[in-house]
Order: structure tokens, then C-alpha cells, then sequence
């Protein structure tokens, strides 16, 4: 387990890699030919305007969309073209938080954590109720297991669904605007708490976010999606130094013309 | 003109692509029911879901279904002077079509609905993305206990809806219009044979196929409704969709089979 995890750190590696990947729904072209690699133990987010393909991307990533042309390779295999044993395989090494985290609600939150457990592994009803708790403990949720989702909070759910997609000890965990519909205090507990996890368990996480800047502050690359195109892939640092016409303008949007010129006395966050 | 054709060539496009893709749909269910791993529990669980919690619903209209039976049979065999026919009657109507047919319409009124919501919440609220995100099959964990368990209630539920009808039938006929108890049931034993049962039990195990596969596929493919799958109000078009669906499939192969195996 442990070379495993080794030779997954190995930063040469390649864990996602997306090529000319193009999707149109009916007449209209959302992704126009998008590239990217996401290199295996960092931290990559996808940014863009509202309507861009940014959670498109994402489904191609997780294999719930197959593109019209392109190639989407999680670590060397293609998921657009694998079977669907392929692409169960593929997924045992996913985790993903969805952006309404997608609890199953008729199952306690005990449940909805140990379904994967129980699902896909030979583990014993006493194993699986010491790693859950363990995940539950890890993001301070104590007392909860035989509560249903609908009676959490917005902010638990989401620390649940963090539960729940962290369970097998996933190799990437895609993470769908994670802090959406939370306030201050949650979204700041959430990116603790990811940022707790992800030192510990040491996985490659991709989220698609639009909570900028905070979550600059995460990410190894920053991935803007426009005009159907990924732009560019860099370093938060970069990104907001950038002059390229299309960042400066998403920069100036989404963070304020007051941030962007006072960005140089502030930076780097 | 061409635009009629269009709109013609257009839903004829979409009504074949979803019974192709209910067809997928039911073939990965059937095949995924014979292959292991087995699992008790989620059975057992849909059985007590679809048959016992069905079986109050069951009884009122087996009963009340027999008694009127017997009502309307006793005066048209009245007049044939045949009242001693009554019970071969009212066995045979309800072992051959109503039973099973009633019995598949109630369950897909109490059943069939509420797991076509229940498939069409899970696909709109993104559980079952999140299933295959896990690496869960969704046919294997939430279709196939829903088929085994139709398959098993239905034809259960069918001869509880058959017995309880005979004693309606029998409460009205003998208890309250006077036939001898001894005719009715000696009519019903001469005239009811092996093939009878049969055809009812054949009607049974096909229709709690027809009604499961229906409920659910309309819920799984809910997001490719034509009349827009999202929303409350996309999962309250779509159960009503397939319970319209399932009433008429159930219909009209109860028809196919009394035609194949009469």
C-alpha cells in the first residue's frame, strides 16, 4: 500500500489527461476542443463564467459524459472509449463531492457512508463501522450516524459527502463547486478540512469552482475554461499576474476591478 | 408539409431510441438477476415493499371484485336457470383474467408509482451519478431486488386476490342470495382445471416483469423525457407516465397471452 502510494506521488505522472475533447448538445458546442493534464498528487481548479462547460469537463473527467471526439485518459486509459467494466474499474480509484452532494436520502448518513464499503469490499461489519467512524471523526462529525441527510445542515452534508467520497481512500476526488449555497464560516470549514485530508491521504483532487480567490489559495493549477477552451493551466501566482485579455477580464469580473488593481500590494494570497 | 414530416420523423426517432434503450435497460436487469453476487436483504426488503405492503389494497378488491361477480352472475344465470354455475363463474373469471390483471393494476398503482419516483428522484438529484461515480452498479443495487420481487409478489399477490374472491363471491352468492354452498364450490372444483391455474400464474410472473421493468426504466431514464424530466414537476409527469404505461402494457398482454395459450 505504501509503494503504491509512492509511485502514485510520483509527480512525472499523469493522472488525468484530456485532448481536443469536443461536446455539443443539439447545435450547441459547449466544449471546442478542451486540453488538459492533471498531474497526479496536486490540486487542480477549473474555473469560468457561469455556462462555460466547467461541470461538462468535470462529467467527461468521470466518465457520466462521453465527448464527441477527444480523448479523456485517466491515468493512460481512455474512459471515453472503455467499456463499462473498463470505466468500473477506473472508478475505484474516484471519490467525488457533488455540488448537491448527492446523499442518498433514505439511507442514514452511517449508511450512506459504509454503501461503499459494504458495496465493494469483502470488509467485515466491525471494519467497516471503524472506518467509518474514522472518516465521520475526521471531519468532525460526531453523534450523526443515525441521522438522515435531510436533517443536517447544509455545511455537515457537504462534510459527509467529503466522508463518503473519501471512504476507499480515493487516488482522485473530483470536487463539484464544494462550497456552493455555504456561508463564510462553512466554506472556510470545507477547505479545512480538504486541505486537512489531502495532506493526509495525499490524493489528486480536481475542483470545479467559482469561489474566487479563496480557492486559489488550494490549488497547485488554475484551469480557465472559456469560449469552449481550457485557456490556460497554471499557478495561482501566474493566473492573476497573467495579461492574457480572457483572464484579465474573468480576474476583473470575478474578483472586482478594485482587487485587480490593488492586486500587486496584496498579492500572492 | 415538411415540417409535419419533420415532427413525425422526430418523435418516431425518439420513441425508437427509448425502446431501445428501455430494451438495454431490461436485458442488463435480467442478465445482471442471474449472475452473482446474490444479495437476500435488498429482496427480501422489495418483497415486503411491493407484496405484503400490497396486500391490504389486495384483499378490498379481491373481495369486493368476487362479490360483484358473483351479484351480476347470479342474475344472468338466473335467468338460465344455472345458478349452480355460479361459483365455476366466478373461479374462473377471476383465476383466468381478473385476478391477475386487477392485482397487476393495483400494484401498479401502489407499487409501480412510487418506484418510478423513487428511480426519478435519485436521477434528478444526481444519486445514481453518484452510484456509478462509486463504482456501484445501479441495475445490480437498485433494479435487480425490484425485479426479483416483482416476479415473486405478484404472482403471490394474484392468488390472495383469487382465494379472497372466491369468498366474496361466496359471502354474496351463498350467505346473502341463497345458493347451496355445496354447488358453489362443487361447480367451481368440476369446471377449474391445472390449465386455468396456468394461464393466471403464466399472466402473473409476466405482468410483475412488465410493471417493474416499466417503473423503473421510466425512472433511470428520466432526464431523456421528451416532455422535460426535471424537477417535481418532471417526476410527478413522469410517474404518471408510467403508470398509464404500465395499466396499458398490462392490458394488452394479458390479451397476447390468453390469445397464445387459449
Amino acid at each position: 500500500m505504501v509503494e503504491e502510494r509512492n509511485s502514485i506521488n510520483d509527480p512525472a505522472r499523469i493522472a488525468i489527461e484530456l485532448t481536443d475533447v469536443k461536446k455539443s448538445f443539439g447545435r450547441q458546442q459547449v466544449l471546442a476542443g478542451v486540453n488538459l493534464q492533471v498531474e497526479e498528487g496536486t490540486t487542480t481548479v477549473i474555473v469560468g463564467a457561469s455556462g462555460q462547460g466547467k461541470s461538462v469537463v468535470l462529467k467527461h473527467m468521470l466518465g457520466l459524459m462521453k465527448p464527441d471526439s477527444g480523448q479523456v485518459k485517466v491515468y493512460g486509459q481512455d474512459i471515453a472509449r472503455a467499456s463499462k467494466r473498463q470505466l468500473k474499474e477506473v472508478r475505484k480509484d474516484f471519490g467525488v463531492l457533488f455540488q448537491n452532494v448527492a446523499l442518498f436520502d433514505s439511507m442514514t448518513i452511517y449508511d450512506n457512508v459504509a454503501l461503499p464499503l459494504r458495496e465493494r469490499t469483502d470488509a467485515s461489519e466491525t471494519e467497516i463501522r471503524a472506518n467509518v467512524e474514522e472518516k465521520l471523526e475526521m471531519m468532525d462529525l460526531h453523534e450523526v450516524n443515525q441521522k438522515y441527510p435531510a436533517q443536517l445542515s447544509g455545511g455537515m452534508q457537504k462534510r459527509v459527502g467529503l466522508a463518503r467520497a473519501l471512504v476507499l481512500d480515493p487516488k482522485i476526488v473530483f470536487f463539484d463547486e464544494p462550497t456552493t449555497g455555504l456561508d463564510v464560516l462553512k466554506s472556510n470549514e470545507i477547505y479545512r478540512l480538504f486541505h486537512n485530508t489531502q495532506a493526509r491521504l495525499r490524493y489528486t483532487a480536481v475542483i470545479v469552482s467559482h469561489d474566487v480567490p479563496k480557492i486559489f489559495k488550494l490549488s497547485d493549477k488554475v484551469a480557465l475554461l472559456a469560449e469552449g477552451v481550457i485557456q490556460c493551466s497554471i499557478s495561482s501566482e501566474e493566473f492573476q499576474r497573467s495579461e492574457n485579455p480572457l483572464i484579465r477580464h474573468f480576474v476583473e469580473t470575478t474578483m472586482g476591478p478594485i482587487y485587480s488593481s490593488e492586486k500587486e500590494e496584496t498579492a500572492p494570497l | 408539409m415538411f415540417k409535419s414530416l419533420e415532427k413525425l420523423g422526430d418523435y418516431g426517432l425518439y420513441y425508437l431510441e427509448q425502446a431501445g434503450r428501455m430494451g438495454v435497460f431490461l436485458s442488463a436487469c435480467l442478465w445482471r438477476m442471474v449472475t452473482p453476487p446474490y444479495k437476500f436483504f435488498p429482496v427480501l426488503r422489495q418483497i415486503h415493499f411491493i407484496g405484503a405492503r400490497s396486500i391490504f389494497v389486495i384483499f378490498f378488491t379481491g373481495g369486493f371484485t368476487g362479490m360483484v361477480l358473483a351479484l351480476q352472475g347470479y342474475y344472468t344465470l338466473r335467468k338460465f336457470g344455472s345458478e349452480g354455475l355460479l361459483g365455476a363463474a366466478v373461479a374462473l373469471s377471476l383465476i383466468r383474467e381478473l385476478g391477475p390483471v386487477l392485482a397487476a393494476l393495483m400494484v401498479v398503482g401502489r407499487a409501480g408509482s412510487a418506484m418510478t419516483a423513487e428511480i426519478g428522484i435519485m436521477r434528478n438529484s444526481e444519486q445514481i451519478d453518484a452510484l456509478e461515480c462509486m463504482a456501484i452498479d445501479p441495475c445490480r443495487y437498485l433494479m435487480v431486488p425490484k425485479f426479483i420481487a416483482g416476479i415473486i409478489s405478484l404472482p403471490l399477490l394474484t392468488a390472495i386476490f383469487d382465494m379472497v374472491g372466491i369468498l366474496g363471491g361466496y359471502l354474496v352468492g351463498v350467505m346473502m342470495l341463497g345458493v347451496n354452498g355445496g354447488t358453489y364450490f362443487q361447480g367451481m372444483y368440476s369446471s377449474v382445471d391445472w390449465n386455468d391455474i396456468e394461464m393466471g400464474l403464466v399472466k402473473s410472473l409476466v405482468f410483475g416483469l412488465l410493471i417493474v421493468w416499466i417503473a423503473t426504466a421510466k425512472g433511470y431514464f428520466l432526464h431523456w423525457e421528451r416532455s422535460g424530466g426535471f424537477g417535481a414537476e418532471g417526476v410527478s409527469r413522469t410517474t404518471t407516465s408510467a403508470v398509464v404505461l404500465a395499466s396499458v402494457t398490462v392490458l394488452v398482454w394479458d390479451y397476447l397471452i390468453s390469445a397464445i395459450m387459449l
